[in-house]
């Protein structure tokens, strides 16, 4: 799997050795420390997959991170970051198109396959889109 | 509160229902009372005078009455007749048979005042009357009745005596009266123990026997009959009377005075005030007693009532202290809950960073300690690691410095150092809600009197309610601290919402919220108003709809007898 990731967290020290033992399982890893950088961020490196993002920051929220991310990055997948207090905003976050939440302090085993199930369902739906395209210019050419 | 307190509750209250009690009871007894002994002693007079009146003309038609059987026999019989003796005894023993023997004698005497004829019980004929005064008062108004006296015979009788002219010459028909059968006309009148009456001449000499000894009221008598005092005037009309103090007797008297017999002589009826009203007295007596105990059974009802009703008042001034207590306490747990939501998403910020370090120590090894410089790193990681825990720690000392049981004792505290501790305990949420904490304190602050840990709460409360009110979008919330008018002063001012002026005057209400339903109890500002007054403080709250509300807590200085806090003892006070 290589699969790009983008952390967005507003506690530094977090994001670093997170975005250091990912990067040793071999994963692209990008790194915001609030919500306007990880827009940014994303502007920037079109190829990320998968996005890791905390609910509550100082500045932008989570959530509303998430729903810039969804309306204009429709493809990436969220996996939304939070804390026991705020199980209710990362359902929230859910129900507005995030992939899945995990709870801090979080298993690497556990983030691990998520982002995996995350970035399988990316291509999957990228691939699903490619073939839509090809199927509608072989119907184009058909006509 | 204070036993001096319920004390001076319980005397109020007695004082209280002793007046509301005794005013009626003492205006009905007094009017009760004079109506009473006015009309009481309305009716004792007029019953007096009505007895004096009847005697009176008793005494009078008697008289009258003897009279005119003297009269008629005088004009009857001729003096030829009545020098006969035997027809004077005729005339005397019939006159004796219907009369009862009123008539003790009768005779006739001559113009020279001796006694011609004569029949009775006493030797008197040939007495010589010339000098008598019924002889020579007879003379000018043809019928006399005289004073009693002892004459010539030495008991006492009265005379009737009747002039006759007869051929030019005056004679003059004599009767004496039974004084005995007289005096009892008299004699009867006696009420109570010193009710008595008495005729008495112009003379002041007694016509009738008094039923007790009255020589020292003589003097006093004479007067009066003289017209020499005060009751001259009364003796002229019938039944008069007047109340005056006796002077033979020193006691007040009521004399009730009726001229008889033309004027000459005043029938006296005398008794002593105490003895006349003694049943007035006596009633008087006792509703005095009736009072007495009543007041006595009031006063001490009142006592026992108020004394009872005071620790009443005692009993729920403690338990409303006491719910106060766990209102306050239930506040508290609210805050300390919502603070522990905000602390607990704290806590597991340096936890996951201990957690990440840890794995990534775990990964180094994996990878062999002496390749690249993963020793370096390692033991960075495990600095991480301590300062992570180290900001654990200090997390959960700031909630456990509040969340410490709720002691209300009131002791000398140092304001700015607990605006500090609770502006940093509010930083995190605050950061969250994007919103800035700045502090304004004002130096060398007086201590205030307070009890630490309510005064904690009221602070996060307000706080808490400044940034709830700037969620979402952020602001500034600005704590500032005073001194001015020897109060301390702090004001929480947020950027945030405002308070609609509709809303402004129920804040304070209990359960008063407008936070959606299990969102908020209402409780907050409630329990803030009652900690603050009960501090002796104030609060007051100024708010604008869109630009913000500034609370502002008015505390009154520590006096020299409280206690420092410990806490701010060490730190100091100035800031």
């Amino acid at each position: 799997m290589l699969a790009t990731i983008l952390l967005i967290d507003d506690e530094q020290g977090f994001v670093d050795t997170m975005s250091k033992r990912l990067s040793k399982r071999s994963l692209t890893v990008y790194t915001a420390y609030n919500g306007q950088e990880g827009l940014a961020a994303l502007a920037k490196y079109g190829a990320i997959d998968v996005v890791v993002l905390d609910v509550k920051m100082p500045g932008i929220n989570g959530i509303d991170v998430l729903k810039i991310i969804k309306t204009e990055y429709p493809l990436v997948e969220v996996i939304m970051l939070t804390g026991h207090a705020t199980v209710e905003s990362a359902i929230d976050g859910m129900k507005n198109g995030a992939f899945d939440y995990m709870l801090k302090p979080c298993e690497m085993e556990e983030l691990l396959a998520k982002i995996k199930d995350a970035y399988l369902k990316k291509q999957s739906q990228e691939t699903k889109i490619y073939e839509a395209r090809a199927r509608h210019i072989e119907l184009r050419r058909g006509d | 509160m204070s036993n001096h307190y319920y004390h001076g509750l319980a005397k109020s209250m007695m004082f209280t229902i002793i007046l509301v009690s005794f005013t009626p009871l003492l205006i009905i007894a007094l009017l009760a009372g004079y109506q009473y002994s006015v009309a009481y002693k309305g009716k004792v007079v007029a019953h007096l005078r009505e007895l004096v009146l009847k005697h009176d003309q008793n005494v009078d038609s008697y008289l009258k009455e003897k009279i005119a059987e003297i009269q008629v026999l005088a004009d009857v019989e001729g003096i030829a007749n009545l020098k006969s003796e035997a027809r004077l005894e005729a005339l005397h023993n019939s006159l004796l048979r219907h009369h009862r023997g009123d008539f003790v004698d009768l005779g006739l005497v001559n113009s020279k005042g001796v006694q011609v004829a004569y029949v009775g019980p006493f030797n008197l004929r040939g007495a010589n009357y010339a000098e008598a005064d019924w002889f020579k008062n007879v003379q000018e108004r043809q019928v006399y009745v005289s004073d009693v006296f002892l004459g010539l015979r030495g008991v006492p009788h009265f005379i009737i005596a009747v002039l006759i002219e007869s051929k030019g010459e005056k004679w003059v028909l004599r009767t004496t009266l039974d004084f005995i059968t007289f005096n009892k006309l008299v004699e009867d009148i006696r009420i109570g123990e010193t009710g008595l009456a008495f005729i008495i001449n112009r003379n002041g000499e007694f016509q009738t026997t008094p039923r007790k000894d009255l020589i020292k009221e003589v003097p006093f008598l004479k007067e009066l009959a003289a017209g020499k005092n005060e009751f001259s005037g009364l003796a002229r009309r019938r039944a008069s009377i007047s109340t005056e103090i006796n002077p033979a007797t020193g006691h007040e008297t009521i004399f009730v005075i009726s001229s008889i017999k033309n004027g000459d002589w005043l029938m006296v009826y005398q008794q002593d005030v105490s003895d006349a009203f003694s049943d007035l007295n006596q009633a008087r007596n006792l509703a005095a007693v009736v009072i007495l105990l009543g007041g006595i059974a009031i006063i001490a009802m009142a006592y026992l009532m108020s004394k009872r009703m005071a620790r009443k008042v005692e009993r729920s001034d403690l338990e409303k202290d006491m719910m106060n207590e766990q209102v306050i306490e239930a506040g508290k747990l609210a805050s300390v809950g919502e603070l522990a939501a905000g602390i607990a998403h704290e806590i597991n910020n340096p936890v996951a960073i201990m957690v990440e370090e840890a794995g990534w120590i775990q990964d180094l090894l994996e990878e062999g300690l002496y390749v690249d410089d993963n020793e370096r790193e390692v033991s960075r990681a495990l600095n991480q690691i301590r300062s992570q825990g180290t900001r654990c720690k200090d997390i959960t000392h700031k909630l456990l410095s509040f969340a410490h049981k709720i002691d209300p004792t009131i002791i000398r505290v140092c304001l700015n150092d607990l605006i500090h501790e609770m502006a940093e305990l509010c930083e995190q949420r605050a950061k969250y809600a994007n919103v800035n904490i700045e502090t304004s304190l004002a130096d060398k602050l007086p201590e205030v009197a307070a009890s630490p840990s309510e005064l904690q709460q009221v602070l996060l409360n307000l706080i808490n309610n400044a940034i709830d009110s700037m969620d979402p979008g952020g602001g500034d919330l600005d704590i500032a601290t005073r001194f001015e008018n020897d109060v301390v002063a702090v004001s929480i001012a947020d950027t945030g919402c405002g308070i609609p002026k509709s809303n402004l005057s129920r804040i304070f209400d209990p359960f008063f919220t407008t936070k959606p339903v299990g969102k908020g109890t209402g409780l907050g500002l409630s329990i803030i108003y009652g900690i603050v007054s009960k501090m002796k403080g104030e609060i007051t709250v100024k708010s604008a709809l869109d630009k913000g509300t500034v609370f502002t807590l008015k505390l009154p200085l520590a006096g020299l007898e409280l206690e420092q806090d410990e806490n701010s003892a060490n730190s100091g006070c100035v800031l």
